[in-house]
């Protein structure tokens, strides 16, 4: 079983590679990015493989009931969004009310974070980041919203692709015991790298 | 099939438009970021220091998986995007 913390970086590695998907399709326009139909595909694909892959972190990872709600509503919003995403690539959904299945997603995942996390800011690394995981989550809402009101405009486009690419970097930050900004809580444990 | 010889027309070269530059950068500005972390913490690159190290920490390399990322992201998906892109901007 691997380590806590390298689950969390596997995971920063999709929403890496989310966001520069997003990134590309921001750069490039919906049509140009839609001209071969896989790379329609690429990232709700991506995105529901990930709410997969969030079931096993839910059942083998989780130390308390808490936990395992917090992971297995990520788990379940994951792969809604990437669901109705999927269908609006595949012309199967027709409502582009549809994209707010990802706004949900952000809203769910926020609150999740910040309902789940027990201990203040300071009291080491990942409750830090925790909080500050929830709280970004919760204001980068606005992109995936206004995605929904503006489907054309780029400062959504690029705004959501980098708020994946803003989470990839504070998921790549978790430790399982560590310090943050010099504060760690004795009760915390002993840091080991 | 004539003897008269012609003059080919020569392509003129395409330049690239801004967006082109943008997007063949992407990739390798997170290749960079990378190598750059694993500049910066060399201690946390297991793979420098692999004795005694268990399965994960030699699979799971957090700059490792960053430089992966950014070149898959670079290789698979920027080169046909580019040719998409220049043919749109060619009509």
């Amino acid at each position: 079983m691997p380590p806590p913390e390298h689950v969390h970086w596997l995971f920063a590695s999709g929403f890496l590679a989310l966001g520069l998907f997003l990134l590309a399709e921001a750069v490039v326009g919906r049509e140009v990015w839609r001209k071969r139909r896989w790379r329609a595909y690429l990232w709700p694909s991506t995105m529901f493989g990930m709410g997969l892959a969030m079931w096993p972190v839910m059942v083998f990872f989780t130390s308390s009931t808490l936990h395992m709600l917090a992971h297995g509503a990520w788990a379940e919003v994951m792969m809604v969004a990437g669901a109705a995403e999927l269908g609006l690539a595949s012309g199967k959904l027709r409502s582009p009310l549809w994209r707010l299945a990802i706004v949900a997603a952000f809203v769910v995942t926020g609150m999740a974070f910040l309902v789940h996390e027990q201990n203040d800011w300071f009291f080491q690394r990942s409750a830090f980041l925790h909080h500050l995981l929830g709280w970004t989550f919760l204001a980068f809402a606005i992109f995936p919203l206004g995605r929904v009101i503006r489907p054309r405009s780029a400062l959504f486009a690029s705004g959501f692709a980098l708020a994946f690419v803003v989470i990839a970097v504070i998921v790549f930050c978790d430790r399982d015991v560590a310090p943050v900004f010099g504060h760690l809580s004795p009760l915390a444990g002993t840091p080991h790298r | 099939m004539t003897q008269i010889a012609t003059e080919a027309p020569r392509d003129a070269p395409r330049r690239r438009s801004a967006r082109a530059y943008v997007l063949s950068a992407i990739g390798p500005a997170t290749v960079t970021a990378g190598i750059v972390w694993a500049l910066l913490q060399p201690y946390r690159l297991t793979i420098l220091h692999p004795r005694g190290q268990g399965f994960w920490w030699l699979f799971v390399q957090p700059q490792l998986l960053v430089i992966l990322v950014g070149a898959l992201f670079h290789f698979f998906v920027v080169p046909s995007l580019l040719e998409d892109l220049q043919e749109e901007e060619a009509e």
